[in-house]
């Protein structure tokens, strides 16, 4: 394992009973970057993410092989589901906000973890909201319905939902696809902003977007990663031909 | 099932354009190899006159490259391609201003009393008109040993500057009567040694296409 690895994953395969969605996975994540997953629909990038917070764990038929370590502990072995995933949040493809005001859905994690005092709570909901870039959209609003605000809105108070419990690494799986390009810019740059601090893992069907913001990229196909290596060999001049076909759309 | 077909075809263009440009400049290397023979003024005043033309393609690639990057948002080998082609292109379009420099001191060698040509001149204009060929050729095919042959070749052009530069300052310091022509043709062997450099940079970017490794420097 390597020192700075975040997550370390050895011979990952993952089954949805007998199809085999994940085949011999290995790859290390470095704390405090950004790791871009990508690749075609269905090659298993959103099922890779909902392993590395044992989302999978709920689903009917799910067996898993392998062994993934956050900080050098075994996510399965060593760790409980809820206290990983309050170390490990997640932001999903579509935007899932609770049936409940947009205030109360920032401060539902802060709640669940004691914390009752109102100035505290206003506190990290305001500072949620602004790192998400939609404070401005809805500061009039707090106490309205999260439901009754847009896609994309709805989006980015998901972010503010996962950043509010402050979790060590964020994972989103296209967090941006439902976002006009001011927003997604936005969250593009939070991202940057935020890998100070944490360690980042999102999945992204935007080619630029992953050449932007990600340290390293990794290319899912079929369920294994074809090549994994820095966002600039990836893009500028990956190894295997079929990344190349991929990023210069010739895949057919 | 091919993808991308606008795409694709954009970047055939694009390369057609290239090429294009190229095959200019060795027309004019070729005329004015020959321009020089008999100080030919009239095949000069076409090259000069063409000079133009280059130019002309030089904007319209530039302005493809902008487009593909814009709409296309190239990535990879692709965008390799686009990016050095957009250098490729500043290089033969030095080479072509070079073809009309040469060319304009042709005609102002037509004008004065005829000299010997220095003894390399002869060498050094096939060692570097070899190079023109030989890197547009590299381009076409995307050849790295032609590149390599191409770079090594400057070596070469460079030993003949020098030399003829040395032969020159002898034979004007010899001839004062002669140190207008000897000045034209330190001008003209300037102007090659120059064009060899462009021909190597060219090199380098078709190295880079093909490779992914930045060497120019
Ligand atoms: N709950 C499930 N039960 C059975 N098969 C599943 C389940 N979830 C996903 N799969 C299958 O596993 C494979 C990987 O799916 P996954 O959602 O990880 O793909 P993805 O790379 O995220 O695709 P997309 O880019 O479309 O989101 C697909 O073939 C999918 O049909
Ligand atoms: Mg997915």
């Amino acid at each position: 394992m390597n020192n700075n690895s975040k997550f370390s994953v050895e011979d990952l395969d993952l089954f949805y009973g007998d199809f085999q969605a994940l085949k011999k996975i290995n790859m290390e994540i470095q704390e405090k970057e950004i790791t871009a997953l990508i690749g075609p629909s269905g090659c298993g990038k959103s099922t890779f993410l909902k392993t590395l917070n044992r989302m999978n764990d709920l689903v009917e038929g799910v067996t898993i092989k392998g062994k993934i370590s956050l900080d050098g502990k075994d996510i399965f072995k060593e760790m409980d589901a809820i206290s990983l995933r309050t170390r490990v949040g997640m932001v999903f493809q579509q935007p899932n906000p609770f049936p409940m005001s947009i205030y109360d859905n920032v401060a539902y994690g802060p709640r669940i973890h004691g914390i009752t005092k109102k100035s505290v709570l206003d506190e990290i909901v305001e500072r949620s909201l602004r790192q998400a870039a939609i404070w401005d959209e809805v500061k009039d609003k707090l106490k309205k319905s999260a439901l009754a605000i847009s896609g994309g809105q709805q989006q980015r108070l998901c972010i503010a939902r996962t950043l509010a419990i402050e979790p060590e690494v964020i994972l989103m799986d296209e967090p941006t696809s439902a976002l006009d390009p001011i927003s997604t810019l936005k969250i593009e740059d939070l991202a940057v902003e935020l890998k100070k601090d944490y360690t980042i893992i999102m999945v992204t069907h935007n080619m630029q977007q992953a050449a932007r913001i990600s340290d390293k990229t990794a290319f899912f196909l079929v369920g294994e990663v074809v090549e994994f290596d820095s966002t600039e060999n990836i893009f500028n001049n990956p190894k295997d031909i079929r990344t190349e076909e991929y990023i210069t759309g010739r895949f057919g | 099932m091919v993808m991308r077909k606008q795409f694709i075809n954009q970047l055939k263009e694009l390369s057609k354009n290239v090429i294009k440009m190229g095959s200019i400049i060795e027309l004019s290397t070729n005329e004015m190899i020959e321009a020089l023979e008999d100080y030919d003024v009239a095949k000069a005043q076409a090259i000069i006159d063409r000079d133009m033309e280059v130019n002309l393609l030089e904007e319209q690639i530039e302005r493809e490259c902008i487009n593909i990057i814009a709409q296309q948002q190239p990535l990879a080998s692709d965008l390799r391609e686009v990016t050095s082609i957009m250098k490729i292109i500043t290089d033969i379009e030095r080479i072509a201003d070079q073809c009309a420099d040469i060319s304009e001191y042709i005609i102002q060698l037509s004008k004065l009393p005829r000299t010997e040509k220095p003894v390399r001149l002869e060498a050094m204009i096939d060692t570097t008109k070899g190079m023109v060929i030989d890197v547009i050729d590299a381009f076409v095919e995307k050849d790295l040993a032609k590149c390599e042959r191409v770079i090594e070749t400057d070596d070469i052009v460079d030993k003949h500057f020098n030399k003829i530069k040395q032969e020159l300052a002898d034979m004007m310091r010899a001839n004062s009567d002669m140190v207008e022509q000897g000045i034209c043709y330190v001008m003209i062997v300037k102007y090659l040694e120059r064009m060899a450099d462009h021909s190597t940079n060219i090199a380098e970017w078709v190295k880079f296409i093909v490779t992914g490794v930045l060497t120019i420097g």
